[in-house]
C-alpha cells in the first residue's frame, strides 16, 4: 500500500534496545491509536464475560434445581487446591501488573522477567488443575477415556459418569454437577492457555525492545487478558468448591 | 454538512483516470490481504449475495414442493433440511452480516471522514470468520445435512443424526464473525469521527449502525455460548439441555431467543438506517425528527434485551413472565412506530426523486407497516396462543426480514452502487425488477396470513387440501419474486462490463460519503475532512457536483 503524501507519525525508542514504534496509518496520532485499541479490547473483555454468563446461569439454573446434587458434588471437589489454585492465579495477576508497570517504564529486563513469573503461574495451575482432573477421574466422576463415548438409552448409562465408589448415588442426576463443573473448568483452561500464549508473544516483542514507556499497548492489554482470565476464576472457585 | 476544503476532483481534463481504491492496486493478494474497509466491504457484497441466491434456490425449491398437498419434490426428511438450509443460510449467513459487512463497511468511515475502521486487521479477521462460518454451514450439507429449523430447538436437535455440531461450529464463527465487525464499528464511531463531527452531526446510518454494533458485541456471546453448548450436549452428553438427563429443554429457547429476539434488531437497524438516509436524500429534506430517531434507535436496542419471551408463550412459561414479555412486546411498537412516522413525515413536501434507490425505499416503508403491526398483533398473548407455529408468524417475519431489510439492502446497494463503482446500473430495468419484487414479494405472503390465520402450521411437508389454493397464490408469487432478484442481479453485473459513468455525486447527498471523489481514494479523502455544518443541510450541496460525471 502507498501511503502518497503521508507520512507517518513515529514514536521514537527510548534507548538504544528499544525499536522505535511506528502509529498505524489510518490513526491522526498516538493516543487516538491507544485509545481505540483499548476500547476495542474492554469490549472484546464484555463478550468474553457474556460468552461466560451463559455458563454461569445454567449453573444457577441446576443448583437451583438439584441443590443436593450440588451440595454432595462439590463435596467431591479439593478445596484445598482449589485454594492453592486461586493464590497461584491472584499471585500471578500481581506479577503481570508488576510486568505492564515495567513496560510502562521502559524496563526491558524486569518486565521480562515478571512476565517470565506469570507464565509460571500459568503452567502451575494447569499442572494442579491436572491432578484434579486425573483424581475425578480416577473416582469414576468424569471417566476421560470415555467422554465422547455416549449415552445409553436402554441402560440409562451415561459412559463417562460411572462413579465407581457410589458418592452420587443418592442424588438425582448426580452427572449434572460434573458436567457443568468440567464445562465451566476446562473452557477457562483453554483461556489460561490462551493467555500463556499471549504472555509468550509479549516475552518475544519485549526481548526485541517493542515495548517502552512510548509504546506498551500490547503489554498493556494482555495484562488485561489475564486479570480477567483471574477474575473468572475467582468467581469459578467459591461456586465450584465452596457454595456447595 | 459542508467541509472547509473542496475535497471533489475538478480536474476532468487530466487523461490518466484518477487513483483509487479499485484501480490503485492489481492482483488476487491485494484483494485477500486486504486491509481497507472499501475493499473488505466489496467482499463482503459479493460473499452475502452469494448467500443470499443460495438462501433464495432453497426457498424456491421450498415453495415449488408444496405446490400439491402432499407435496411435490422431496420426502418430508428432505423437505425439513431444505428449509432448514434455507432458514439459517438466510438468518446466519445472509441478513445478520449483510448490511454491516457490505455497506456498513463501505460506508461508516466514509460518514465519519475515517481513512479507515478502527481495527482493520479485525475487520479482515471478521471477514474470514464469516468465510469459515459458511464452509463450516455447507460441509454440514455434506456430512449429511441438518433438519432442526434454523432455531435449533433441543431436545431434537441433540438427538437428530445429523451434522447439528458442524453447523453449530459454523454458527459460533458467524457469531464471533459479527462480534467483530460490531465491535470495530463501535470503536471507529467513538474514536474517528471528524473533527466538528459531533454525535448529533452523524448521519443516521451511523447511529443505526453504531446501535446495531452494541447488541451485536452484547447479545451474541449469548448465542456463541449456546450453540458450543449443544455442541457439548452431542459430543459429551453434557445434559443441560436434555431432559432424558435432567436438562431443561426450554432453558435453550431460553438462551436462544435471549440472542435471537436482539438479532431481529441487529438485522432490521441497519435497514433503518439505509432507510433514514435514502428518504433524506431523494426527497432533498432534512430528516423530520433527528434527535428522536436516534434516540429511538437505541431505545430499541435496549428494549429488545427484554422481550425475548414472547417467542415462548407456548412453552410453560410462568403466566406472569407471559404478561411482562408481552407487555414489553408492545413496548418496543413505540420507538419502531416513531421511525415509520419520522420517514413518512421526511417525505411529505420533499421534492421527491422517483428513482429505484426511492422505489425500495417506497416499497419498505409499506411493507415494514404490515410487518411491524403482525409483530404487536403477535405480541398479544391471547392472540398468540392461536397463531404461534402458524404461516401467519412465517409471513410476519418474511415482511420484516425479506420485504423490509432485505428490500432496505437492495435500496442501499442501488443507492451506493455509483459510489462504490463509479457507474450506474439501467435505471429502467432497476424499476422493472423494484416492481416485480414488490408485487411477488406480497403476492408471496399475503396468502401466507390468511392460512396462517386459518390454522396452516409451518414448517410441514404436507397439508390439507382446503389449502390448496393459497400455496399456489403463495409459489407464484415466489416465482416472481424470484424473476425480479434474477433481473435485478443481471442488470447490477452488466452495469460492470457497460461501464455507465455515474456522476461524482448521483443523488445529491450531502453527507461526508458524497463528498469525497467517486470511487473513493485509498484512504478516502485527499485532505482530512471537518465538519461546519449541521447533518443533512441541503443548502450546502454543491450541484456541480451532480452534473460532473466520473472519469
Ligand atoms: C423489526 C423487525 C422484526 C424482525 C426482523 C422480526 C423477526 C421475527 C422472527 C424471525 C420471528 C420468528 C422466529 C421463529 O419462530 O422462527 C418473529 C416472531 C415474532 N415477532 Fe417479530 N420481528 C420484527 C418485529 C417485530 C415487532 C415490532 C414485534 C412486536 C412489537 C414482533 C413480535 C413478534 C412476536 C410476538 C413473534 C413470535 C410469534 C410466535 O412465534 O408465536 N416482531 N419475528
Ligand atoms: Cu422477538
Amino acid at each position: 500500500m502507498s501511503h502518497d503524501g503521508h507520512h507517518s507519525i513515529v514514536i521514537p525508542a527510548p534507548g538504544p534496545e528499544f525499536v522505535p514504534h511506528t502509529v498505524a496509518h489510518h490513526f491522526d496520532s498516538p493516543v487516538q491509536e491507544f485509545q481505540s485499541m483499548k476500547l476495542g479490547f474492554w469490549l472484546f473483555l464484555a463478550t468474553e464475560i457474556l460468552l461466560f454468563g451463559g455458563l454461569f446461569a445454567a449453573y444457577f439454573y441446576f443448583h437451583e434445581a438439584f441443590p443436593e446434587t450440588f451440595r454432595v458434588g462439590g463435596a467431591q471437589l479439593d478445596w484445598r487446591l482449589g485454594a492453592v489454585n486461586t493464590t497461584v492465579l491472584l499471585v500471578s495477576s500481581w506479577t503481570m501488573a508488576m510486568g505492564v508497570r515495567c513496560a510502562q517504564t521502559s524496563q526491558k529486563q524486569k518486565t521480562l522477567m515478571f512476565c517470565a513469573l506469570t507464565l509460571v503461574g500459568a503452567v502451575a495451575f494447569m499442572v494442579i488443575k491436572f491432578f484434579e482432573y486425573k483424581a475425578k477421574n480416577d473416582h469414576g466422576l468424569v471417566v476421560f477415556s470415555e467422554l465422547f463415548s455416549g449415552y445409553n438409552e436402554a441402560t440409562g448409562q451415561l459412559a463417562w459418569f460411572k462413579d465407581y465408589d457410589g458418592v452420587m448415588a443418592n442424588v438425582p442426576h448426580g452427572h449434572m454437577f460434573f458436567a457443568i463443573y468440567l464445562t465451566m473448568t476446562a473452557i477457562h483452561g483453554l483461556h489460561v492457555v490462551i493467555g500463556a500464549g499471549l504472555i509468550i508473544w509479549i516475552m518475544k516483542g519485549t526481548a526485541k525492545g517493542r515495548f517502552h514507556a512510548g509504546y506498551y499497548l500490547p503489554v498493556d492489554l494482555v495484562g488485561l487478558y489475564w486479570h480477567l482470565v483471574d477474575l473468572i476464576w475467582i468467581f469459578l472457585f467459591p461456586l465450584l468448591y465452596l457454595v456447595p | 454538512m459542508s467541509t472547509n476544503v473542496p475535497v471533489i476532483d475538478a480536474h476532468p481534463t487530466i487523461s490518466e483516470p484518477p487513483k483509487n481504491y479499485l484501480n490503485c492496486s492489481r492482483g488476487f493478494m491485494s484483494w485477500a490481504g486486504t486491509l481497507d474497509h472499501k475493499r473488505i466491504g466489496i467482499m463482503y457484497l459479493i460473499g452475502v449475495s452469494a448467500a443470499f441466491l443460495a438462501g433464495g434456490v432453497f426457498a424456491l425449491l421450498v415453495r415449488l414442493h408444496l405446490w400439491e398437498p402432499h407435496g411435490m419434490l422431496f420426502t418430508n426428511e428432505t423437505y425439513n433440511q431444505i428449509f432448514t438450509l434455507h432458514g439459517a443460510f438466510m438468518v446466519f449467513i445472509f441478513v445478520i452480516p449483510a448490511i454491516p459487512g457490505s455497506l456498513g463497511n463501505m460506508v461508516l468511515p466514509l460518514m465519519l471522514g475515517a481513512k479507515d475502521v478502527a481495527l482493520p486487521r479485525l475487520n479482515l479477521l471478521s471477514f474470514y470468520l464469516w468465510c469459515g462460518g459458511t464452509l463450516l454451514a455447507t460441509l454440514a450439507i455434506v456430512l449429511g445435512g441438518f433438519d432442526t429449523g434454523w432455531t435449533f430447538y433441543a431436545p431434537y436437535s441433540l438427538y437428530t443424526d445429523q451434522a447439528v455440531v458442524s453447523i453449530g461450529l459454523g454458527i459460533f464463527l458467524l457469531g464471533f464473525s459479527s462480534i467483530f465487525t460490531g465491535l470495530n464499528f463501535i470503536v471507529t464511531t467513538h474514536k474517528l469521527r471528524a473533527p466538528g463531527l459531533t454525535w448529533f452531526r452523524m448521519p443516521l446510518f451511523v447511529w443505526a449502525i453504531y446501535a446495531t454494533a452494541i447488541l451485536q458485541v452484547l447479545a451474541t456471546p449469548v448465542l456463541g455460548i449456546t450453540v458450543l453448548l449443544v455442541a457439548f450436549e452431542r459430543l459429551y452428553n453434557i445434559g443441560i439441555f436434555d431432559p432424558r438427563l435432567g436438562g431443561d429443554p426450554v432453558l435453550f429457547e431460553h438462551f436462544f431467543w435471549f440472542y435471537s429476539h436482539p438479532a431481529v434488531y441487529i438485522m432490521v437497524l441497519p435497514a433503518f438506517g439505509i432507510i433514514s438516509e435514502l428518504v433524506t436524500v431523494h426527497s432533498r429534506k432534512p430528516l423530520f425528527g433527528y434527535k428522536l430517531m436516534a434516540f429511538s434507535a437505541l431505545a430499541i436496542a435496549i428494549i429488545s434485551f427484554l422481550v425475548w419471551g414472547h417467542h415462548m408463550f407456548t412453552s410453560g412459561q410462568s403466566t406472569f413472565a407471559m404478561f411482562a414479555f408481552s407487555f414489553l412486546t408492545f413496548f418496543v411498537a413505540i420507538p419502531t412506530a416513531i421511525k415509520e412516522f419520522s420517514w413518512v413525515a421526511t417525505i411529505w413536501k420533499g421534492s421527491i426523486a422517483l428513482n429505484s434507490p426511492m422505489l425500495y425505499t417506497l416499497a419498505f416503508l409499506i411493507i415494514f407497516a404490515i410487518g411491524g403491526l403482525t409483530g404487536v398483533i403477535l405480541g398479544a398473548l391471547n392472540v398468540d396462543l392461536h397463531l404461534h407455529d402458524t404461516y401467519f408468524v412465517v409471513a410476519h417475519f418474511h415482511y420484516v426480514m425479506m420485504g423490509s431489510i432485505a428490500l432496505a439492502f437492495f435500496a442501499g446497494l442501488h443507492h451506493w452502487w455509483p459510489k462504490m463503482f463509479g457507474i450506474m446500473y439501467d435505471e429502467t430495468l432497476a424499476k422493472i425488477a423494484c416492481a416485480l419484487i414488490f408485487i411477488g414479494f406480497n403476492a408471496t405472503f399475503i396468502p401466507q396470513f390468511i392460512m396462517g390465520s386459518q390454522g396452516m402450521p409451518r414448517r410441514y411437508a404436507t397439508y390439507v387440501p382446503e389449502f390448496e389454493g393459497y400455496h399456489h397464490a403463495s409459489t407464484i408469487g415466489a416465482v416472481i419474486l424470484g424473476s425480479g432478484v434474477a433481473l435485478m442481479v443481471y442488470y447490477l453485473l452488466a452495469s460492470l462490463l457497460i461501464r455507465k459513468p455515474a456522476m461524482q455525486n448521483q443523488w445529491g447527498g450531502v453527507t461526508l460519503d458524497w463528498l469525497t471523489p467517486t470511487p473513493p481514494p485509498l484512504e478516502n479523502f485527499a485532505t482530512p475532512p471537518s465538519v461546519t455544518t449541521e447533518v443533512y443541510d441541503y443548502s450546502t450541496l454543491d450541484y456541480e457536483s451532480l452534473r460532473t460525471p466520473v472519469r
